[in-house]
């Protein structure tokens, strides 16, 4: 039973296997639901699914395989009255049926054509009172009459949402995977590398148990607990052409924030210069003199720079080119610096790579950092977590 | 034996069926959703309308899956031994009983709860496979096999913060309880708060899901957090014209703490309130 449905559901890509398939089966044998159609979808989709984000991928595959197969049982509604019906079905068709209707012809016509087939199924429809499975064993077929006007009918007596499948309800929770902080988290799990050092805090069985062998009586040891020993420098663009990826530059940020113990991070705008800051409500008051930032943390500080690299290129090449202040030294002359003091060094860009080509700017930022620009997304992450994980001799 | 949700807790038709399939196959549940939609509470009803008792275990990120089946306090037995205690020649005395054994040979029929899955490393739900699946584990010390009397109903909540393997996913039924919407929501209002004004409770959750609306919200609220918000309301007489008012220069609803939990959402909502202040100014 249902080999089409798991057919078309592992083509939509819901790796549903054998052992559901069974399961639903053996749910379905243990009578767990009644003989309606809703049930069957729940119980399905209970079994079939089992992540949130395919829950509408699930729906439309359901609506295509059970289309026009069920139909209602135990039920003439063709007492119905047809205003009524129009508003119902203004509520609940969906837009293909929609589109079908008006090929039909205008609204009168089409109260006309399903008074008809409404009363043919009263007729008919003695006895036949169960929904079927893709075996069509009910005496109509897939396509006997119009199945969407019978269902309208249907729905408006049992005043249930029928066709919850149709509605897809789930979707906008379907997206491919776009970066998280826990995949940013993950990417940025490449760069751990774990040593003991400090306090001894933690109890060390094995060398106990070793000690306490040779010793002959209880003999602790205790040992410095393992902790990730990269020390990162984040610097950040802000303002500006920065803003539409400020989220994205958040979620980096508090993913990093969380990741490493050592931590250090700061702000700029455009392009590095003399001066960095920390709170960028007090840019101009409290600033960090870049001389001191490069004294301060030793070399083996990985520096992770982020910035759209989108600037006037005198920005970067001419002293004087800063926007926002008269610098004395231009922001190549920096960018050195800071390349030459820490030689792992990245920097991300927010900006899709396709477009970096056309920014003047960019280029000149990727020369100067040794081609080592990458893409902020979750693959480009992971290439420059790889590139500072790297051995640098200095 | 059929859930039908109980006077406490509006069950939807779709959590209906998906717990009724778990607890006629015995096949665990795995509950998602968004947190405050009463993944956990489900746990209990299910208990309490079945009329069984419950065993909770609550998962943190130091939970490992053997804690589960049992442990063996061997630095007891040790201590025992220097101090020349008789039980000392006996393991059995050793092994302590976790949440599963205890659900496997409890006298009646219980529900076990396995609270916030997610939180546990990301090896845990890989390590209760066979257990799950079988009802039986293995005690090397005793050398004994445990096996369920009668499998328990298994309910397993995960709020999404690690995925877990597709192998335990097969083996369950999930369920995504989605965020009511106002029909549900208003049942589940009657059943919390039975006497409460209609309008007033209308007026509430218009703007309920008027700030659930708000772009940018960094935490939405959610069902618990408005029966959270009405009891408030309730509790301080609030008069139904102050929720009525709808003026925009006061963007942020009345005792809003209830509702936003972070200072950055209603930061947003003071930012909202001075916008909308500044045309009369």
């Amino acid at each position: 039973m249902f080999f089409s449905f798991m057919e078309e559901l592992r083509t939509a890509g819901i790796s549903a296997s054998l052992k559901e398939h069974l399961a639903l089966l053996a749910a379905l044998d243990a009578d767990v639901i009644g003989q309606s159609p809703e049930e069957f979808y729940y119980l399905a989709r209970a079994t079939l699914v089992k992540d949130e984000a395919l829950l509408d991928r699930f729906d439309q595959v359901f609506g295509k395989v059970f289309k026009g197969i069920f139909t209602e049982y135990g039920q003439n509604p063709v007492d119905v009255p047809a205003d009524w019906l129009k508003a119902i079905a203004e509520k609940y068709l969906s837009p293909e049926e929609m589109a079908k209707i008006e090929k039909m012809g205008s609204w009168d016509e089409l109260m006309e054509t399903l008074k008809k087939r409404l009363e043919e199924q009263e007729k008919r429809h003695q006895g036949g009172n169960k929904w079927v499975g893709t075996g069509g064993t009910s005496p109509y077929g897939n396509s006997g009459y119009n199945p969407e006007g019978v269902r309208i009918g249907g729905e408006s007596k049992h005043k249930r949402a029928v066709k919850v499948w149709d509605k897809r309800e789930f979707q906008n929770l379907d997206n491919t995977k776009e970066l998280g902080t826990r995949n940013i988290k993950i990417a940025m799990r490449r760069l751990r590398r774990f040593a003991r050092d400090g306090a001894a805090e933690e109890l060390d069985i094995d060398g106990t148990i070793n000690g306490t062998a040779r010793q002959g009586w209880l003999d602790i040891k205790m040992r410095p607990e393992r902790r990730n020993a990269i020390k990162l420098l984040l610097m950040l663009d802000v303002g500006g052409s920065m803003d539409p990826f400020i989220k994205l530059c958040e979620e980096l940020f508090s993913a990093a924030t969380s990741e490493f113990k050592n931590l250090e991070f700061f702000y700029f705008h455009n392009c590095p210069y003399e001066g960095v800051w920390k709170d960028n409500k007090r840019r101009f008051s409290e600033r960090t003199q870049m001389w001191d930032l490069l004294h301060k943390f030793p070399h083996d500080y990985k520096v992770v720079m982020v910035g759209d690299a989108s600037m006037s290129p005198y920005e970067i090449t001419h002293p004087g080119g800063s926007v926002e202040h008269f610098n004395e030294e231009s922001g190549a002359v920096w960018m050195n610096r800071i390349t030459s003091t820490y030689p792992a060094t990245v920097w991300l860009n927010p900006v899709p790579e396709k477009q970096w080509g056309y920014s003047q700017s960019t280029k000149i930022i990727k020369e100067l950092m040794n081609d080592r620009m990458y893409p902020l997304t979750l693959e480009g992450l992971d290439d420059a977590m790889r590139e500072l994980s790297r051995k640098h001799g200095h | 034996m059929r859930f039908q949700g109980t006077d406490d807790y509006v069950a939807t038709d779709d959590l209906k069926v998906a717990v009724n399939a778990a607890t006629t196959l015995r096949r665990p549940l795995l509950v998602k959703g968004e947190p405050g939609t009463g993944k956990t509470v489900l746990a209990y009803e299910i208990a309490k309308a079945l009329g069984t008792p419950l065993i909770e275990w609550n998962i943190k990120s130091t939970t490992k899956a053997h804690q589960g089946l049992y442990e063996y306090d061997a630095v007891a037995r040790l201590r025992d031994s220097q101090l020349g205690e008789a039980r000392v020649h006996d393991i059995k005395n050793y092994i302590k009983k976790g949440k599963l054994w205890e659900a496997f040979t409890a006298p009646q029929l219980p529900v076990l709860l396995i609270d916030e899955i997610d939180k546990a490393d990301i090896e845990f739900p890989n390590d209760l496979l066979q257990e799950l699946d079988r009802m039986e584990f293995f005690v090397y010390e005793t050398q004994e096999t445990i096996k369920a009397v009668e499998r328990p109903i298994v309910i397993i909540t995960s709020n999404n913060e690690k995925e877990l393997p597709d192998a335990f996913l097969r083996r369950c039924f999930f369920h995504y309880i989605k965020f009511p919407d106002r029909t549900t929501m208003q049942a589940i209002i009657d059943v919390h708060f039975p006497g409460i004004q209609k309008m007033l409770v209308s007026k509430a959750m218009d703007i309920f899901y008027e700030v659930r609306d708000v772009p940018g919200l960094k935490k939405k609220p959610s069902t618990s957090e408005l029966l959270d918000w009405l009891k408030l309301l309730l509790h301080e007489d609030m008069p139904l014209d102050v929720l009525q008012s709808r003026d925009p220069t006061k963007a942020i609803p009345p005792l809003h703490g209830a509702l936003l939990k972070n200072e950055q959402d209603i930061m947003l909502f003071e930012r909202l309130a001075f916008m909308a202040r500044r045309p009369n100014n």
